[in-house]
């Protein structure tokens, strides 16, 4: 499923919760229906609801990843000549069993689960480790007396000794509504509650997951949820907050937003909501927009407010924002709603007063708040349809064929009140009758009495078809007894034959071709069609009417369309488009029908006729136009130049195309040219902020100087990078996906590039040069990507989100004819842009933004030297757009104080958090977000945080390592379903938090924080997360895993007899299939070494000799070694040249 | 379906194999040869026959040679209709290679319009464009491209370079992503038996209750009689797919 789509919840009159997916077409149920709810407030990760119970319940989604908890305890001990150590403690001690302060009394009992929703994963155990180092078995830490510090080793004076014990829970009531249960104490509970919002999840990101929750109650009263986090999706207690009245509903924003409405017709506005205070310090209040009538319902996002007054209207609050909550002024907006909802990005939807549809507020952009129409929302319901499931997917086969026999039909069903029974039936709870209907469905039957009432009356009617409401998931023998039912109640003679007609294709072909078949066979499949009809037919007609919507889950993206407000068969009365309606089955039934047709038209008018001359020659065309070439005389600079591209086909049929540059030399006309088959990669550059891209050849990559040329619109430079890039690929004769085997490379600009490796590439003694590699570009935007030779790719992007690459091409600027169709998802990219408020201290004003006439610019960057005011900083390049206003930025390595400023004596020095005496000049940094967006063939994989490492192995293998240290594993990838299913969360080895995975063969090695290098034990192929980190050594700080899985990395630190070198190439030695972990350190190079990679590595040793591992280099002698020393210490230099002249061709 | 590659190469590359014979009232110098081509069936007659001229003009006399024109069992084939459509409209059932006789006498003034010149079929060419983009896009489109892309589009056609008209076509194909389609679908319907020249309407891709249109909604609208089965033996094609089965 792409994680890219999100959901919009809504409420039906009847209490049923669904959900419609931004890149659905049907409402779907929740899979959770044991409860109907009056009210839903989503985000993201989870929903909130009050039921009709009046309870609150959570809904949190089943991701990828586990919540879980890890509860700790420790076990003290104290030494005595007697018995050794011992349980007897002294009177003055602690606690035998208490928590890591020894203050509290733990015993390993006395933890229970905080709530049914939770489940123990394992036993307590113990926590052999201590600091990042392995402890003796039993897990013990010695030290003098309590409190102290411990060591892992016994010493002479070690007098008491701890273990710690630990255990995991793990929150169990996912994808089902978990009750919040309350453990306060029964005087202060809440009473039943009325009306919930939550949100408040960008005020901070600590704790991971922070929510707001916010609850009204009957009585009035506002509640605040405590502690939600993700790691705690219950919150742990109600918090009462005082309001000047009674509160009626409330809602709550992404950010610091907070608006409530009283029972008098006023809203009240929350202040002083900050990352330090997210519940607020006092409330002001707004008045109503209209005197007569006050406000019912109000609604609020980032920086708007929207509500309505008691006689339906809509208003959109002017001015709202972070300073000022309360905004400024009223506008009435078009429309009479029951109620307004804000979701995601300022979104919003709304409830019509007379009808009950849902409506999208179109056209809300940054720019314009308020949005430009109304416009419904007609999705049909998944329910509809599953009653017909088996009747639709016969559709998907023959659908070209029915939909006329079912018009014909049409007017008989209308009047055929049996028919519909079970429809509705099934459409209504079951346990109706033991749920009193909700005040919200009854006020609403007026609206729609007639529908209302018709319901009930036919479930009494027709016990037969009751019993099929009880199972709507008709299996084929439901689906038969239905047929049987729907015999008997119709008096018409039922031809079960015409039942297995619809699918056999023969007899649609019949249908078609000949007249007799055709009609014969409308005239008797009329009953047979009839229920299909029928029940589509009801179910458009029964239009759902809804109660409560919202959207703070529900991302709309500007870039791919909604498909809610054209849906077949919704609202319409035409049974016709019923049958092509755009499911993927039938659109891809559809497609093979056409292209089966189309080969068959090829076979029938050429295949015996390819020997004919064609009409009309191959022949040459050429695009011309005019760009910027960036001259390659001084002084450089950009110039005006006619490019034209001649495209032609040689005698073997292919194409090739050559590239002219026509441009003026001292008033002489000259020209350059490209053979398109010679160029060896195009990507574009950043230049002077100018669209341009650079083409590279062989001979230009030894001079690092490529043709660069610029376009003077984004859409004119992307029509020439795909046409360039076409050519190449047509010259090369590279088509399709990237191959298993292919090479993959990403810029520094976060582009994708990959290369088809040709087998002379590794061949000794003379490889392919490198230079020679064709580089073409996937489209899509990452930080790293990472693939084992089996054809699956994963990536990070620059937001740690993971991506996998799901096999299509194309995508980004290279559309339509050189992408594939399939497999092309949106990808989107964020990158945060930094600018720096400087001030200096003076007696009079304090710190302002007057600084000395030396001083730098009072906006800047990290540097000071360049000036970067809040309007003149532009995104990282012109395809990225701001997604978010400036903020300022609280993470600042050196610490903040409570307004994000950092205090130094003077510019440049260290800065640090907090004010003193000396510190004239202080500094804050503000933070804005840009988003890049485009079509790619990159799948959004979930996670529930930042990534920073990711590595596949052979056997797909997929490894990660997220932001915070610990590790994860994807299940179930394959060729077939790259993206796999879950994540597994695999505990970091104790206390240490991981930076970096390696997979080989069938090795897992990850790399701590502390420099500690982990094998994963026990991974087996039916337990392939292992089951144990095994120690291997410290002192690493990189490493990588080979396809052999071999071992290497770079050493912090190695001791040779004359010095010690820094950042040391080593090679694990002794790693054989019995010894993974291998034996013993090989020192290779060293001495400023940061990387190495051999994961290109697969050539086996030959056999015979020594397994696995070819036996290390004989020493060299001193003289020699000095000589190899000599020459590669040479190396880091070319790197470093490298790196500059790269730099400059693919811009940074 | 713009996007969909394969199918546009299909019915781009879609060629009739051909036989030209000359009439037999032709009076030649020696006999003439019956000629074989493939054409393409997206292009015009006038535009791929040059070779077919020459062919024959080497057996005539040069007084006797007039402007060339086309007949298939006595229909005189119009040069303004692209090739796949004369084909389907009279001779889809034929055995192939279609038989054309060439004619270079008596032009038909009534039935068929002259072609001097190769910019007539470009003028015609490009008449159709606009005339579909004006439905398509109120000719925003079309009228937002430069000379050079008009020239494009055509040296594509006329050369028979698939991507280099679409590199072009595409944008024609093109509608914003908060429209859910067209502002009006731009079609013919052609018939066979009849003296009409062809059926034309404007057609929206989306009905007003916001659902989209297909084939058979738009063929029940433009020619209901057909639709009814009644009017079953009546069969629609396009690019030779019998699309019939679609539209019921």
């Amino acid at each position: 499923m792409a994680m890219s789509s999100s959901l919009l919840w809504a409420v039906d009159i009847f209490g049923r919760v669904y959900t419609l997916s931004t890149v659905g077409q049907y409402w779907e149920l929740c899979k959770d229906t044991q409860l109907e709810f009056k009210r839903v407030s989503a985000v993201k990760q989870c929903c909130w609801g009050i039921a009709c119970d009046h309870q609150v319940y959570t809904y949190v989604f089943s991701g990828d990843v586990p919540i879980r908890y890890q509860e700790e305890t420790y076990e003290n001990q104290r030494w005595n000549p007697v018995g050794g150590f011992c349980e007897k403690l002294m009177p003055s001690d602690r606690w035998q069993w208490s928590d890591v302060s020894g203050l509290k009394h733990q015993q390993l009992d006395s933890f229970t689960l905080p709530s049914p929703h939770w489940e123990w994963e394992s036993d307590w155990y113990v926590d052999e480790n201590i600091g990042g180092e392995p402890t003796e078995k039993g897990g013990w830490t010695y030290a003098i007396d309590f409190p102290s510090t411990y060591t892992k080793d016994k010493k002479w004076n070690s007098c008491v000794r701890r273990r710690r014990w630990i255990r995991y829970r793990r929150y169990k009531s996912r994808d089902v509504w978990a009750k919040i249960t309350s453990h306060d104490d029964p005087e202060r509970l809440p009473d039943p509650f009325n009306d919930i919002s939550i949100g408040g999840w960008e005020i901070t990101d600590e704790p991971l997951g922070r929510l707001s929750v916010w609850a009204v109650s009957l009585q009035g009263r506002v509640w605040y949820r405590e502690n939600v986090c993700h790691h705690n999706p219950e919150g742990s207690t109600w918090s009462l907050i005082s309001t000047p009245g009674e509160v009626a509903q409330i809602s709550c924003g992404s950010y610091d937003l907070l608006w409530a409405t009283l029972w008098e017709g006023q809203a009240i506005v929350r202040e002083g909501i900050d990352r330090n205070n997210p519940q607020g310090i006092s409330w002001s209040t707004v008045e109503s927009p209209s005197s007569d009538n006050g406000i019912m319902h109000v609604s609020v996002g980032v920086d708007v407010v929207w509500c309505i007054t008691k006689d339906r209207k809509v208003w959109f609050r002017r001015g709202v924002n972070s300073h000022n909550p309360c905004g400024t002024s009223w506008i009435e907006m078009v429309g009479e709603m029951m109620m307004v909802n804000v979701g995601l990005n300022n979104q919003v939807w709304g409830i019509g007063c007379d009808d009950r549809t849902i409506y999208f507020r179109q056209g809300v952009t940054p720019s314009e708040l308020s949005g430009k129409m109304w416009k419904a929302i007609v999705c049909g319901r998944e329910s509809d349809r599953s009653q017909t499931g088996s009747s639709t997917s016969l559709l998907s086969a023959g659908c070209f064929f029915t939909d006329d026999i079912q018009n014909q039909t049409n007017t008989v069903i209308q009047g055929d009140a049996d028919t519909s029974s079970d429809t509705e039936l099934s459409s209504i709870p079951t346990n109706l009758s033991s749920t009193p209907p909700m005040g919200a469905a009854a006020s609403s039957a007026s609206s729609t009495g007639s529908q209302a009432a018709g319901a009930p009356a036919s479930v009494t009617v027709d016990p037969l078809d009751s019993d099929q409401g009880e199972a709507p998931a008709a299996s084929a023998s439901d689906e038969k007894a239905h047929l049987e039912s729907r015999k008997s109640t119709n008096p018409t003679p039922s031809t079960e034959l015409q039942w297995t007609n619809i699918d056999l294709k023969e007899a649609h072909r019949h249908a078609v071709l000949s007249v007799s078949t055709f009609t014969e066979t409308s005239s008797l499949s009329s009953l047979g069609m009839f229920s299909v009809g029928a029940e589509e037919q009801y179910g458009a007609d029964e239009h759902p009417l809804w109660a409560w919507v919202s959207g703070g889950g529900c991302l709309v993206d500007l870039h791919s369309p909604l498909k809610w407000f054209a849906v077949p068969s919704g609202l319409s009365s035409s049974v016709q488009s019923l049958s092509l309606s755009i499911t993927p089955a039938q659109t891809a039934a559809w497609r093979k029908q056409i292209f089966q047709q189309l080969s068959e038209r090829t076979k029938r008018e050429l295949e015996n006729f390819r020997h004919y001359e064609q009409a009309v020659e191959q022949s040459v065309w050429v695009k011309t136009g005019m760009l910027q070439w960036w001259r390659n005389w001084k002084p450089h600079k950009w110039m005006d130049v006619r490019v034209a591209l001649e495209q032609f086909t040689g005698s073997d049929g292919m194409r090739d195309s050559i590239l002219f540059i026509y441009y003026m030399y001292h008033e002489e006309k000259k020209y350059i040219h490209v053979f398109l088959n010679e160029v060896t990669i195009i990507a574009e550059v950043l230049k002077e902020g100018k669209h341009s891209f650079a083409l590279y050849t062989p001979e230009r990559t030894k001079q690092r100087w490529p043709i660069c040329l610029a376009a003077t619109t984004e859409q004119e430079m992307h029509d020439w990078l795909s046409l360039l890039t076409m050519s190449c690929c047509e010259s090369r004769r590279i088509q399709g996906p990237p191959s298993h085997h292919a090479i993959w490379s990403v810029s520094c600009k976060g582009d994708i590039f990959v290369s088809e490796p040709s087998p002379e590439l590794e061949a000794e003694p003379h490889p392919m040069p490198c230079d020679q590699m064709f580089w073409r570009q996937v489209g899509g935007h990452l930080r790293l990507v990472e693939c084992n030779n089996r054809g699956i790719v994963w990536g990070i992007g620059y937001d740690h989100t993971v991506w996998v690459h799901t096999g299509g091409y194309g995508g980004g600027f290279i559309q339509g004819l050189a992408s594939s169709a399939d497999n092309i998802y949106t990808q989107s990219d964020v990158k945060c842009v930094y600018i720096y408020e400087n001030q200096r201290w003076n007696p009079v004003t304090g710190y302002s933004s007057r600084g000395l006439p030396t001083d730098r610019y009072m906006w800047s960057d990290a540097s000071g030297l360049q000036e970067c005011t809040k309007a003149n900083t532009k995104p990282p390049s012109p395809q990225w757009s701001w997604v978010s206003d400036w903020y300022i930025d609280f993470s600042t390595s050196g610490g903040t104080d409570r307004e994000g400023w950092q205090y130094a004596a003077d510019f440049p020095a260290s800065y640090h958090g907090h004010k003193t005496m000396k510190d004239f000049v202080r500094r804050r940094r503000w933070a804005r977000s840009s988003l890049i967006c485009q079509g790619t063939s990159w799948l959004h994989v979930g996670t529930d945080q930042p990534f920073v490492s990711i590595s596949v192995g052979a056997f797909f293998q997929v490894w990660a390592v997220a932001r915070d240290g610990s590790a994860f594993y994807r299940g179930s990838v394959s060729p077939k379903k790259p993206a796999g299913d879950c994540w597994y969360h695999i505990p970091s080895p104790q206390k240490q938090k991981l930076k970096q995975v390696s997979v080989g063969r069938t090795s897992v090695f990850v790399l701590d924080k502390n420099g500690n290098l982990w094998y994963r034990q026990g991974i087996t192929p039916s337990y392939p997360q292992g089951s144990a980190w095994d120690h291997v050594s410290n002192n690493i700080r990189k490493m990588s895993v080979g396809p052999l899985d071999q071992v290497w990395v770079i050493a912090d630190k190695v001791q040779g007899s004359h010095g010690l070198s820094c950042g040391t190439v080593c090679h694990r030695t002794g790693v054989q299939p019995m010894e993974p972990k291998g034996l013993a350190w090989d020192y290779g190079i060293g001495g400023g070494w940061e990387h190495v990679t051999v994961r290109g590595n697969a050539s086996q040793a030959p056999r015979g000799t020594v397994p696995s591992e070819s036996p290390p280099e004989p020493m060299e002698s001193e003289g020699s070694g000095r000589k190899g020393q000599a020459e590669r210490s040479r190396t880091p230099l070319m790197v470093s040249e490298r790196q500059e002249v790269d730099s400059n061709a693919v811009n940074c | 379906m713009t996007d969909d590659k394969d199918v546009l190469r299909d019915v781009w590359f879609g060629r009739i194999p051909t036989c030209f014979t000359l009439y037999q009232d032709e009076i030649t110098e020696r006999e003439a040869e019956p000629y074989y081509l493939l054409l393409p069936r997206i292009s015009y007659l006038t535009l791929v026959t040059d070779k077919v001229k020459k062919h024959f003009q080497k057996v005539m006399r040069q007084e006797e040679v007039n402007e060339i024109w086309f007949e298939y069992e006595g229909t005189p084939l119009k040069w303004h209709y692209p090739i796949g459509l004369l084909f389907d409209l009279h001779a889809s059932n034929t055995a192939l290679p279609w038989s054309i006789t060439v004619h270079f006498k008596n032009f038909p003034e009534k039935d068929l319009l002259h072609c001097h010149s190769k910019d007539v079929i470009e003028a015609h060419f490009m008449a159709c464009i606009k005339e579909a983009d004006a439905l398509k896009h109120k000719s925003q489109v079309i009228n937002e491209m430069q000379k050079k892309d008009h020239k494009q589009l055509w040296m594509g056609l006329q050369n028979d370079k698939f991507e280099q008209f679409w590199a072009i076509n595409r944008k024609l194909m093109e509608y914003p992503p908060e429209d859910s389609g067209f502002r009006y679908i731009p079609f013919r319907i052609y018939q066979a038996t009849t003296e009409r020249p062809f059926i034309q309407k404007l057609f929206r891709p989306i009905a007003s209750g916001g659902q989209l249109h297909t084939l058979g909604d738009l063929l029940k609208d433009v020619c209901p009689s057909a639709i009814t089965p009644e009017g079953g033996d009546i069969r629609f094609f396009m690019h030779y797919m019998d699309i019939s089965v679609c539209s019921h």
